[in-house]
């Protein structure tokens, strides 16, 4: 029979020894974690990434729900021990579950440290710990008002930058004469400040938080000289502090934190302790590798291998604010026996600062430029003798001994036991051997077996250069393209900056992420000016020089330079007459080639651009409106008759069509959208080859979706399957929202699919109530200012006239000579 | 009309930034660019490749990609950028007193080129 293995905590640390232990002694254990947090393991240095809008909760889960199902591990979430009855051997949650334990981990992690000013508990004062404190500073930053941050350290710098990024106007107030003194020389200080600063965030060093303001909330912070600073959110993020409070009680040894030997033990044998919470040869640790260090030794003692034992190392700083690189490791306090290497470039803003001891490093302060930080801790680590480059060490790796500037020479020339991974403790060797013997060939899976560039991120450049040079090009194609020649950024990264960057013009974007062109290209604006229009409903104005002349003129062009004109008809249902007044408007225009399309369509093809507005005009006062057929964009919902008149016909199909074109039509997309409901799965609308498409049955509407008929021919996936119209047309409505927001620019559904996974898309479409109701509401909301008829506009209301006419006509003139 | 004459085929504040219009000639449309920076360029409105208009395109730099297949013409030069080979012609213009003014040439029959 197992041991019974009860974990308290269910933080980082705790997660990565069982990945461990299941590793080395899978079965040995029947494991219980009790979490005071409602929810599983996830990483928590992604917190500010979170907060700044660079990613999403669930991009930062380590261990899913349904790994603890698989590995059999029993999870209480939301539930905090209350009690340890060492004799008895068993724990005690609050909601009063107990539990037996023949070993027991105590991984309770940290609690942040609070100012005991007047006003330190009134509601606005949050502190920066876990994703609640994220959740409620969402929530406050919401108001677009002011947030004094208490603390210029790395988590008040990654919190103010996060505010400030979600529309906040933030102070940053820290007790220090520079910020993040103890992990930075003032003169990297001092550029850190100024870097800050150049974000639009106020410091305010040297002072002294007197007392926080407010009655029923907080109103603002007062300082020791007297200033008071206006704000509707405090953040403490004046440090943390290990809590040991439940292993106090239970009687076990405390000092700062819980007292364990270099094998994780607590002065209990049965009582195993790890992570933020534990003290280990009189230190306390907050970052994440050494926790990582303890995960591995906790788990090699629960495992019976006694021989594994922790040692101290020192750990590198960097900051995870994004366009603010620095890197600190080690030693950099002045000494008579310490010499100094420096580099600076007050123009680049690059400062560069390497301590020496007996010619060997013992510190390592950059900023600015960290792409040598690899190098340089190597070489403190190995305690490498530097006499011999001492002339060049400053200038970095590339340009010792002659090697070429490749990029990737830097990482090439590292030796195979040199750290990559800094988080997870992984080394060249380690990463480059698992690309080669488990055949690795993407980024994801890299990370998956070797956890390199799988916690803070941060090498996961070098990890990239690392494949590049175990691969060789073929990597390279595999790794994320760049949208287009104008940027190094690809799809992705774009979306999110924009959303972190709240930047809402096509110029804002080209300027703030660096575009190498001055306005872009024929790839990108179009793409910029379709992920402003979704993420800025009703605030971005469309810019009509960036759209693609379709789109522009709201007609498809023609080899020949003339157009073709589609108007909509709703579910492919058209009358006598709407008939009468497309053949009319043929006939009148002397339009060449009437002709029906594969989304149930009439086509009117070989229309001169001059008449366009004209041939609008006259299909607008017989009640029609655009088509759309040349937008990236809903443009047809194809139907079959249905029960009304099919034998076979279970549902309203064709009605059904129609509620769902009536509700989409102006919907811009990443790429086109069509639709097709059949009335039976005789599947008369060919709805199983469309981009969405709804199956009805007896008991129901079966909703498909990802199906291609063109370059690529690909059967639709079942999404799921609902009741009602209602239903369908929701979930429809939000699995197109969901796309919006996810797609990379002319991206169809399927390929969206490929890429982000079909499941991660029923999760948030299907599975989670919320999530679709939240995307729902997202689409009409954006549907308010989209259904708007383009052709009107311009058939009757003159917009965008200089389109449709020449500047001057001298033909005639000119030819009569 | 001799060949240093100009004409006047409209306003300059007509022609948008980022974008081009159309004066129609004997020997086909002539498309008057401005770019982002204000300048003005002229071109026949047909692309090397296929003819395209390529005052339909996308105007970026002083470039612009023809609608059809996506050839970048420069606006200067006429010149297909990149690996395509080809050229329109290019057709002289200057703006005086907000006016836009036309080679004279350019507007009589025959004055295209290859």
């Amino acid at each position: 029979m197992p041991e019974r293995l009860v974990i308290v905590g269910n933080g980082m640390a705790p997660g990565r020894m069982l990945e461990h232990l299941l590793d080395k002694a899978p079965g040995r254990y029947d494991v219980t974690i009790f979490n005071a947090e409602p929810r599983v393991n996830y990483d928590r240095i992604m917190l500010s990434p979170v907060l700044s809008g660079e990613k999403d909760y669930e991009q930062i889960v380590i261990h899913g729900d349904g790994w603890y199902i698989k590995h059999g591990i029993t999870l209480y979430k939301g539930h905090k021990i209350v009690a340890v009855d060492r004799a008895a051997k068993t724990v005690t949650s609050e909601p009063g579950e107990t539990v037996d334990y023949d070993k027991l981990v105590i991984a309770t992690g940290s609690v942040p440290f609070i100012i005991p000013v007047p006003g330190h508990d009134l509601p606005g004062v949050l502190s920066y710990r876990d994703l609640d404190d994220v959740n409620a500073m969402l929530l406050a930053a919401q108001s677009r008002q002011k947030a004094v941050v208490i603390g210029g350290g790395l988590l008040g710098l990654e919190a103010a930058a996060g505010l400030q990024a979600r529309g906040m106007e933030v102070t940053v107030i820290h007790l220090m004469p520079t910020l993040m003194e103890r992990q930075l020389d003032p003169a990297a200080g001092y550029l850190l400040q100024k870097a800050v600063e150049e974000r639009g965030i106020r410091v305010i060093t040297g002072a002294n938080t007197k007392a926080i303001l407010g009655d029923r909330r907080v109103e603002g912070v007062e300082l020791a000289d007297g200033t008071i600073l206006p704000a509707t959110l405090v953040v403490m993020a004046v440090g943390i502090r290990p809590n040991a409070g439940i292993a106090k009680e239970a009687g076990l040894a405390v000092k700062r934190g819980i007292l364990v030997d270099d094998g994780m033990r607590t002065s209990d044998e049965d009582i195993l302790a790890l992570g933020e919470c534990a003290e280990v040869g009189g230190h306390v640790y907050g970052l994440v590798a050494p926790l990582y260090e303890m995960a591995r030794v906790a788990a090699a003692r629960l495992a019976g291998d006694d021989s594994a034992g922790f040692v101290h190392s020192d750990t590198p700083t960097k900051l995870k604010v994004t366009g603010i690189d620095l890197f600190s490791l080690g030693d950099f306090a002045d000494g008579d026996d310490r010499e100094d290497i420096v580099l600076r470039d007050a123009r680049a803003g690059v400062y560069k600062r390497v301590i020496l001891q007996d010619n060997r490093i013992i510190g390592t302060v950059l900023f600015g430029e960290t792409a040598d930080a690899t190098w340089f801790s190597d070489l403190k680590k190995k305690a490498v003798d530097i006499s011999e480059m001492r002339d060049t060490l400053i200038f970095g790796q590339a340009y010792q001994g002659g090697s070429p500037l490749d990029p990737t020479a830097a990482v090439a020339a590292l030796a195979d036991d040199a750290e990559i991974c800094g988080c997870n403790g992984v080394c060249k060797g380690t990463i480059t051997k698992a690309i080669a013997d488990k055949g690795l060939t993407s980024l994801a899976d890299v990370r998956a077996h070797t956890k390199a560039s799988a916690s803070c991120g941060t090498c996961t450049g070098l990890v990239e250069q690392l494949m590049t040079l175990t691969l060789g090009e073929s990597f390279k194609a595999a790794a994320a393209p760049s949208l287009c020649g104008c940027t190094e950024l690809g799809h992705a990264d774009v979306r999110k900056l924009i959303r972190a960057h709240r930047l809402k013009s096509v110029p804002a974007v080209m300027q703030e992420l660096g575009w190498t062109t001055p306005n872009g290209c024929a790839k990108c604006r179009p793409a910029l000016n379709y992920y402003l229009i979704c993420d800025w409903p009703g605030e971005y104005r469309d810019d009509s020089r960036s759209r693609y002349i379709n789109e522009r003129v709201h007609a498809n062009i023609q080899k020949d330079g003339t157009y073709s004109v589609v108007p909509r008809m709703w579910g492919g249902v058209t009358t006598p007459d709407e008939l009468r007044a497309i053949a009319d408007v043929a006939d009148k225009f002397k339009i060449p080639t009437v002709k029906v399309t594969g989304g149930q369509r009439i086509d009117l093809l070989g229309v001169r651009k001059e008449d366009l507005p004209a041939v609008w005009a006259d299909l607008g006062r017989a009640g029609m409106i655009s088509g759309a057929a040349y937008a990236k964009g809903l443009r047809t919902v194809k139907t079959c008759v249905g029960k009304d008149w099919c034998r076979f016909g279970t549902q309203d199909s064709t009605g059904l069509g129609i509620k769902l074109e009536k509700r989409m039509w102006g919907s811009w997309t990443p790429a086109k959208v069509k639709l097709g409901v059949s009335g039976c799965p005789r599947n008369c609308a060919e709805a199983t080859c469309k981009d969405i498409g709804v199956i009805c049955v007896d008991s129901g509407y079966e909703i498909h979706f990802a199906g291609a008929a063109g370059l690529d021919i690909r059967g639709t996936q079942v999404l799921c399957k609902a009741a009602s119209e209602d239903e369908t047309i929701q979930i429809i409505a939000a699995l197109t929202q969901l796309y919006r927001e996810q797609g990379h620019y002319l991206e169809r559904i399927y390929k969206w699919a490929d890429r982000v996974g079909v499941e991660s898309i029923r999760a948030a479409v299907v599975d989670d109530p919320d999530k679709r109701q939240a995307l729902y509401d997202r689409f009409m909301e954006s549907q308010k200012t989209a259904q708007v008829d383009p052709w009107a506009e311009r058939a009757f209301q003159g917009v965008d006239a200089h389109e449709f006419a020449p500047l001057a006509d001298f033909s005639f003139k000119e030819a009569a000579e | 009309m001799s060949e240093d004459t100009w004409i006047d085929v409209g306003a300059e504040a007509d022609v948008p930034p980022l974008g081009s219009r159309v004066v129609r000639a004997p020997a086909g449309d002539i498309a008057v660019f401005k770019a982002a920076d204000g300048t003005l360029f002229a071109l026949f409105d047909r692309c090397p490749h296929k003819g395209g208009p390529l005052s339909q395109g996308i105007v970026h730099g002083h470039a612009v990609t023809c609608p059809l297949h996506n050839w970048v013409i420069g606006l200067a030069d006429g010149a297909a950028q990149g690996a395509d080979h080809g050229c329109t012609a290019t057709v002289a213009v200057k703006v005086e007193a907000g006016r836009v003014l036309l080679a004279g040439a350019a507007l009589r029959t025959g004055a295209r080129a290859a």
